[in-house]
């Protein structure tokens, strides 16, 4: 299990047009891939409604992991997305 | 006890073919009436399927992915911000894990309406006890569910129709940006709300698209889809099955009115030459055009809400500078009066702790009270107002809200000293800071009275409660008492006293606010040149006699008449 840890940089938080963008580049792919709060629970990525109910603010630290083939690219791609200013 | 006193009767109260609103967008439209479908009913909880789960959930699912290709068709269509809103909603209709909960309450034999109903339910719970940015989501999710529900009940579609025989009057409780996004002139002759006040979503959209609106029109909702409706968006008045003639009178009036009010240009002034600034109230840079097209001097009243209301992390200092410098730049030499933020328990902002629970908001921790509390918000926004004012050629005026005491006023004003803002003021909106107003003069650069708040607080009567318009009527003679108290104070300490409630965009009024003493007029741009032309007409001594009679009349009705007979030039305007 391949996962990442990220700040989450854009003033808005994992929410509004951010949220729909990481939301849109996991539901590309085919393997599983979740997303949680430092020490929470995770939901999948793939479900925006799953993903602004977690309610990710500017300067939170989030989890997101992913499981078998091309995981790594994956979570580089989604890290990318929630790091962004 | 009993009386036998009749309770007044209620000058607005509406009766069957009249109804009056706030008019928000000039000109006069007619049409039938299109009521937009509000709550589409909540499936049974009791409700099954035959047995074919399978074919069941299907339906379901090809219902959602109409809904989410709909929603996706008119964002492309409508373009821009609603786009991205009407993008995420399409998002929202095909969430796998919501198509995953509604599979499997239709497993357990339950039917597709209920089980799209408490697939939504479930998150819309989580959104809705988050709060802030969130809970606003809320009304975006129910709608959604709405539309899929009414495709698998076959009931009406909640929306508007997007083809028709002849533009129709659009009637709802407010307008939500799906519903307008893929409307037009052709379609719409004119917009009438129930809820809604001249900066809400209808008023900016009819002013873009130069469609007439009324807002605020209580009893709306009742009339029904069909019947043919004449809306005046200047006076704010809907008639219901006007005649043919009616509804050419009110046309040629209108076309006369707007004929006569552009034929007066140039800064505000009385026949006499009375100088009387007029200034536009501004909810953001969005707000620009529409005053510039109107002649506005500067702006009266800038709201700074927008910037600090529905997100999760406060507005940056460089998002503040330039929200603030668009409006600046937009008025080089001009005067523009920024209102710090109004925030409170019924606006609660999503960055900062939730304020303790409060049963009456309108009293409670807001205006400068919150920044008492949070004072980091009111430096940070003290100090991008001071980097946005270098450099533009505006003069700047910085004004606090719900200021109640001269102590608070002081604090505020050394609180924008520091920041490097040389020109501090207070709104007058509460009873105390009016009584009191030769007091807090000495400790200010400027009063700007904000008539709504100071009727709502003087009469104890809440502005949200349409039962009580009366009590709100800016006519109410002790409301005239009190603006003539400050403005004559201000005066005597050689200050300036503005208007920028909606008591100055009512041309009559602002007649007699001139001759109560007020020295600028801040209103929606919309009514900007009606009130131009109406003191262009009359001198500053009819405004004096007109406030002087309608001070002593004994109610707003009898004021009103009083001041009109002293004001003859405005029969000319048809006003």
């Amino acid at each position: 299990m391949a996962e990442r840890k990220v700040t989450v940089q854009s003033e808005v938080g994992l929410h509004a047009r951010p949220a729909a963008t990481f939301v849109q580049t996991a539901a590309k792919a085919t393997v599983n891939v979740t997303v949680a709060r430092m020490s929470g629970e995770p939901v999948s990525a793939k479900s925006i409604l799953s993903v602004l109910a977690l309610d990710v603010r500017q300067g939170e630290t989030i989890v997101i992991s992913a499981d078998g083939e091309g995981a790594d690219e994956l979570l580089d791609a989604l890290a990318a997305i929630a790091s962004a200013p | 006890m009993s009386s036998s006193t009749p309770w007044p009767p209620s000058r607005r109260r509406p009766d069957v073919d009249r109804m009056a609103g706030v008019g928000v967008s000039p000109g006069v439209g007619a049409g039938p009436a299109h009521l937009l479908v509000g709550e589409i009913p909540e499936p049974p909880a009791d409700a099954r399927h035959d047995g074919d789960a399978a074919a069941e959930t299907a339906r379901a699912v090809v219902a959602l992915e109409r809904v989410a290709a709909d929603l996706e068709a008119r964002g492309v269509q409508a373009g821009g911000t609603a786009e991205d809103v009407l993008e995420a909603q399409a998002m929202m209709a095909r969430d796998p894990e919501l198509v995953e909960g509604v599979s499997a309450l239709v497993g357990g034999g339950m039917a597709a309406s209920r089980a799209v109903y408490q697939a939504f339910q479930k998150y819309r719970d989580m959104l809705a006890s988050a709060g802030g940015y969130l809970a606003e989501r809320v009304a975006d999710l129910d709608d959604i569910r709405d539309r899929v529900v009414a495709l698998l009940t076959g009931v009406p579609m909640p929306g508007v129709p997007v083809d028709a025989a002849v533009p129709y009057v659009l009637i709802a409780r407010d307008l939500a940006p799906a519903d307008t996004a893929v409307l037009s002139r052709d379609l719409v002759a004119a917009f009438v709300t129930e809820e809604g006040g001249p900066t809400s979503h209808t008023a900016i959209l009819a002013r873009a698209m130069g469609v007439p609106a009324v807002v605020a029109c209580a009893g709306a909702t009742a009339i029904t889809s069909g019947t043919p409706v004449l809306v005046d968006g200047t006076s704010g008045i809907v008639r219901l099955m006007p005649s043919d003639e009616e509804v050419a009178e009110a046309r040629d009036a209108a076309a006369a009115r707007q004929a006569a009010l552009s034929a007066v240009t140039g800064p505000g002034r009385t026949s006499d030459g009375h100088p009387v600034p007029l200034l536009a109230n501004v909810g953001g840079p969005g707000d620009l055009p529409a005053a510039l097209a109107n002649g506005a001097e500067g702006v009266g009243l800038y709201r700074t809400e927008f910037l600090f209301l529905d997100r999760a992390a406060p507005p940056s200092a460089a998002e503040q500078v330039e929200a603030y410098r668009a409006v600046l730049a937009a008025f080089p030499g001009g005067r523009v009066v920024v209102r710090t933020l109004d925030a409170g328990a019924d606006k609660p902002l999503a960055f900062l702790p939730p304020p303790g629970h409060e049963p009456n908001p309108a009293l409670g921790e807001r205006g400068l009270r919150m920044f008492r509390v949070h004072q980091e918000v009111m430096a940070a926004q003290l100090g991008a107002l001071a980097v946005a004012a270098a450099g533009t050629e505006a003069k700047l005026q910085v004004m606090a809200p719900m200021v109640a005491t001269r102590a608070e006023a002081e604090w505020f004003v050394r609180a924008c000293r520091s920041a490097g803002l040389p020109e501090a003021g207070i709104m007058i909106e509460i009873p105390a800071a009016a009584l009191r107003a030769a007091d807090l003069a000495g400790a200010v650069d400027f009063f700007s009275i904000g008539t709504n708040d100071l009727a709502q607080y003087t009469f104890a009567a809440d502005r949200q409660l349409s039962g009580l318009t009366e009590l709100q009527d800016p006519w109410q003679p002790a409301l005239l008492d009190l603006i003539h108290g400050a403005a004559v104070a201000a005066s005597a300490q050689g200050k300036g006293c503005g208007v920028c409630g909606e008591a100055a965009a009512d041309p009559v009024l602002a007649c007699v606010l001139v001759g109560l003493g007020v020295t600028s007029l801040s209103m929606a741009s919309p009514a900007l040149p009606a009130v131009r032309a109406a003191l262009a007409r009359h001198s500053l001594d009819q405004c004096v006699l007109a406030a002087v009679d309608a001070r002593g009349a004994p109610s707003a009705e009898i004021a009103r008449a009083a001041a009109r007979a002293h004001l003859p030039g405005l029969a000319d305007l048809a006003l």
